[in-house]
């Protein structure tokens, strides 16, 4: 019976169709990506932070802080070198596991050997102060993030990011002349890119939603005080 | 059993020797420990002037008015005593710490080491007065009890003659209050009874004693018969684990330097494992050529290993290759040897250490790879920007955002201030501020006719808030406002404790919205944090 034995243990080798060599290329070390809330998954390509990747974060560090949430409940560490002023509170009421969130809020005058080496063992860099980083050092910072897949977040502009994602503050809810509080807000990001992300993705998302967590909005409704 | 051979060191007054040198008093001063308003211990000057064990604190002032007191703390004398221990341990090892202040250890080893036991007690004496700068007095007899007794009269008792020593002494000696053994009810009622030396009471067959004075009265009596209670617990020197290099020639090269941690931090980790240690606090000392000597200390979350270690001490080495004397790295490396001197001598020394299970990984290995790589590029930030360059974030009890989160330098305890879980009445609730400025920016709040809008004592804005200006910018329009939301915290404490107001604004940018947390004390309005 050698040969029907042969036949089922062909059976149980799993031969990857060659339809999905794509999805693995995309993950270095065939790793899946960084995962991300669902109402921000839409935005970038494969769903999610993918390793080796530089994705810059412009004008809003909730976003930021969003973006690093479901990675670190999952186990993934974050850094976010050079602000000095971020609300730690705030990054956990949007999900963030702060025991593993690194802050590196005086990086020097030069923060490009600190996000290095940071870059080495921490899965996601977050970088503000961008511009004084000049063009070759980005470029080698780029390369390092590729080569150990980790996933670097520049807080501002970054030529050659693979997915740029720019956030539009909208209108507070739950604040009205002196009554209640602020409870969520509206806002706008656009995801271009390369690659995979060349088509610019929208999203109309309450960040922080009224969980605090990033929440999906609905577009269609208005919210009006009753009464 | 006939008691063993014990040589007892005793250090006089040991409480106030060590508190006074603590306190860096001259040896000659009249000093005291007390204890619940009792004195522990007196300096031999203080005893010159009346001052009594048991006596009041009062009534021994009042004997001698330049009293120093000191307040009792155990720690303190057994941390002192330290030294003392190492300098009888060089010279006989096996000893016991019976309380600060008093060693024993059996007599046979060094009598015959040293020929005879006079000798012994004249090489202690010599060796604690010339290690530490104390006075001490050694006692030798039979048995532990014996030899204390003969220790505070600085006797040599000879073999077979302990029973003999203690018979003249007065039976209060039993009560030796400092070695756990309370028998002052039983001395006061042996004195009541007549018997008023030890030897009236060792008299006494056993079995009376027994069957009037209970399991107390044999141990006392055993003791004044001048057979021992127990035999001595014999300490067991703590290894010495510091690893020691010597360099020659000099380290004075960074890639020098990481060749050269790697075999001595592989040595300290086989020495720790082989006992089943740890360590989490790693010294790294260091000797220059021009005799200077550095040491540091690198605090760690997780138990090192050896790579770990290793790593330390590289890149603390780097450190002090690099970063002394100010120089940026460009200088060629002959200027830079002729000011500092290479590094000639390397010690590490494991400042703490845990039990090694710590360093078991998780079974399923979901633990352990990811932050030991995270831990280790952390403290590599650390070595390039110093210890308090990396942090992070506990969130503990309080009402501002400020005051729930205490950034904590990477390596040290994860422990917040405040407790969350008490109920924290006025506390901020979510959203909080993603951006919390350090400094608080001030503000200005203005109606629609330009005034100053203010909060009232009753917790009242005084006006429509309509334009806010933050740090000296243009003021821009208020959208929409919740608040004022008064705050009173510690208002029982004599300073006033705080009283402020809070208000969140939606102002009007440019080019997008964007709200602000703005507190009002004493009249003037600061921006607190910032929604972005």
């Amino acid at each position: 019976m050698a040969g029907g034995s042969a036949a089922s243990a062909l059976q149980r080798v799993q031969v990857a169709p060659a339809s999905t060599l794509g999805e693995r290329l995309d993950t270095p070390g065939g790793r899946p990506p960084f995962p991300v809330a669902e109402p921000l998954a839409a935005l970038l390509p494969g769903g999610g932070l993918r390793r080796g990747s530089v994705i810059a974060v412009h004008g809003s560090l909730s976003l930021l802080l969003a973006l690093l949430a479901a990675a670190t409940a999952q186990g993934a560490w974050a850094a976010v070198i050079g602000v000095g002023d971020l609300g730690v509170l705030a990054a956990a009421e949007a999900g963030v596991v702060v025991r593993r969130l690194a802050l590196v809020p005086r990086p020097g005058s030069d923060p490009a050997p600190v996000a290095a080496a940071l870059l080495d063992g921490l899965g996601l860099v977050a970088l503000a102060g961008t511009d004084r980083i000049p063009a070759g050092a980005r470029r080698s910072l780029a390369a390092r993030a590729r080569q150990r897949g980790s996933v670097l977040l520049p807080l501002g502009r970054w030529p050659g990011a693979d997915v740029e994602l720019d956030c539009r503050a909208g209108a507070w809810h739950g604040a009205e002349d002196g009554h209640g509080r602020l409870r969520s807000r509206e806002v706008v990001v656009r995801a271009v890119g390369r690659g995979a992300a060349t088509r610019p993705r929208t999203a109309c998302l309450l960040l922080p939603g009224p969980d605090g967590l990033v929440a999906e909005a609905l577009g269609h409704l208005t919210i009006k005080a009753v009464g | 059993m006939a008691p063993v051979r014990v040589v007892v060191v005793w250090c006089p007054d040991w409480p106030v020797v060590a508190g006074a040198a603590a306190e860096g008093w001259p040896a000659r001063t009249p000093a005291a420990v007390v204890s619940a308003n009792r004195i522990v211990a007196c300096s031999a000057t203080a005893r010159a002037q009346g001052v009594r064990r048991g006596q009041r604190r009062r009534e021994a002032q009042g004997r001698c008015p330049e009293l120093a007191v000191l307040a009792d703390d155990p720690d303190r004398n057994a941390r002192a005593f330290e030294p003392v221990v190492a300098a009888v341990e060089a010279l006989a090892p096996g000893v016991e710490v019976v309380r600060p202040g008093l060693i024993a250890l059996p007599a046979r080893g060094p009598t015959r080491y040293f020929g005879g036991e006079s000798v012994v007690a004249e090489r202690i004496v010599a060796a604690v007065a010339a290690q530490v700068g104390v006075e001490c007095q050694i006692g030798i007899a039979d048995g532990l009890f014996a030899a204390t007794l003969a220790a505070h009269r600085g006797l040599l008792v000879p073999p077979e003659g302990s029973a003999g020593f203690l018979a003249p002494l007065s039976i209060a000696e039993l009560h030796q209050p400092a070695t756990g053994m309370d028998l002052a009810a039983l001395v006061d009622l042996l004195h009541r009874l007549g018997l008023r030396t030890l030897g009236a009471f060792a008299a006494l067959p056993v079995d009376d004693v027994a069957s009037r004075f209970g399991l107390d009265g044999v141990r006392a009596h055993r003791l004044a018969q001048g057979l021992d209670e127990r035999p001595l617990a014999r300490r067991h020197p703590p290894a010495d684990l510091t690893v020691t290099r010597r360099f020659d020639p000099p380290l004075d090269r960074v890639d020098a330097a990481a060749f050269a941690s790697r075999e001595p931090a592989e040595q300290l980790h086989t020495a720790l494992a082989a006992r089943g240690l740890a360590c989490v606090r790693l010294g790294v000392g260091a000797c220059t050529e021009e005799g200077e000597e550095l040491h540091r200390v690198w605090r760690c979350a997780e138990p090192l290993t050896a790579a770990g270690i290793s790593d330390r001490v590289r890149w603390q080495l780097d450190g002090w290759l690099t970063s002394r004397g100010g120089r940026p790295s460009g200088v060629d490396d002959s200027t830079r040897q002729a000011d500092l001197g290479g590094i000639t001598v390397l010690t590490l020394v494991p400042e703490e250490v845990i039990g090694g299970q710590a360093l078991q990984r998780g079974l399923w290995g979901e633990s352990g790879e990811d932050d030991e790589r995270a831990g280790r590029a952390l403290v590599r930030v650390q070595a390039m920007l110093g210890p308090e360059a990396v942090f992070t974030g506990v969130i503990g009890g309080g009402r501002d955002p400020t005051d729930r989160v205490r950034l904590v330098p990477w390596g040290d305890d994860l422990t917040p201030a405040r407790d969350a879980d008490l109920p924290w009445p006025g506390r901020l609730p979510a959203p909080s501020p993603s951006r919390v400025p350090a400094h608080p920016l001030p503000a200005e709040v203005l109606d629609d006719a330009g005034c100053a809008v203010g909060v009232s004592g009753r917790g009242r804005l005084t006006g429509v808030p309509h334009r806010i200006a933050v740090g000296g910018n243009p003021p821009r329009r208020v959208l929409t406002w919740a608040g004022p939301w008064p705050v009173e915290e510690r208002w029982w404490e004599s300073g006033g404790g705080r009283r402020c107001a809070r208000l969140q604004a939606v102002l009007d940018a440019e080019t997008e919205l964007c709200a602000v947390l703005l507190t009002c004390e004493t009249g003037r309005w600061r921006v607190e944090g910032i929604y972005e």
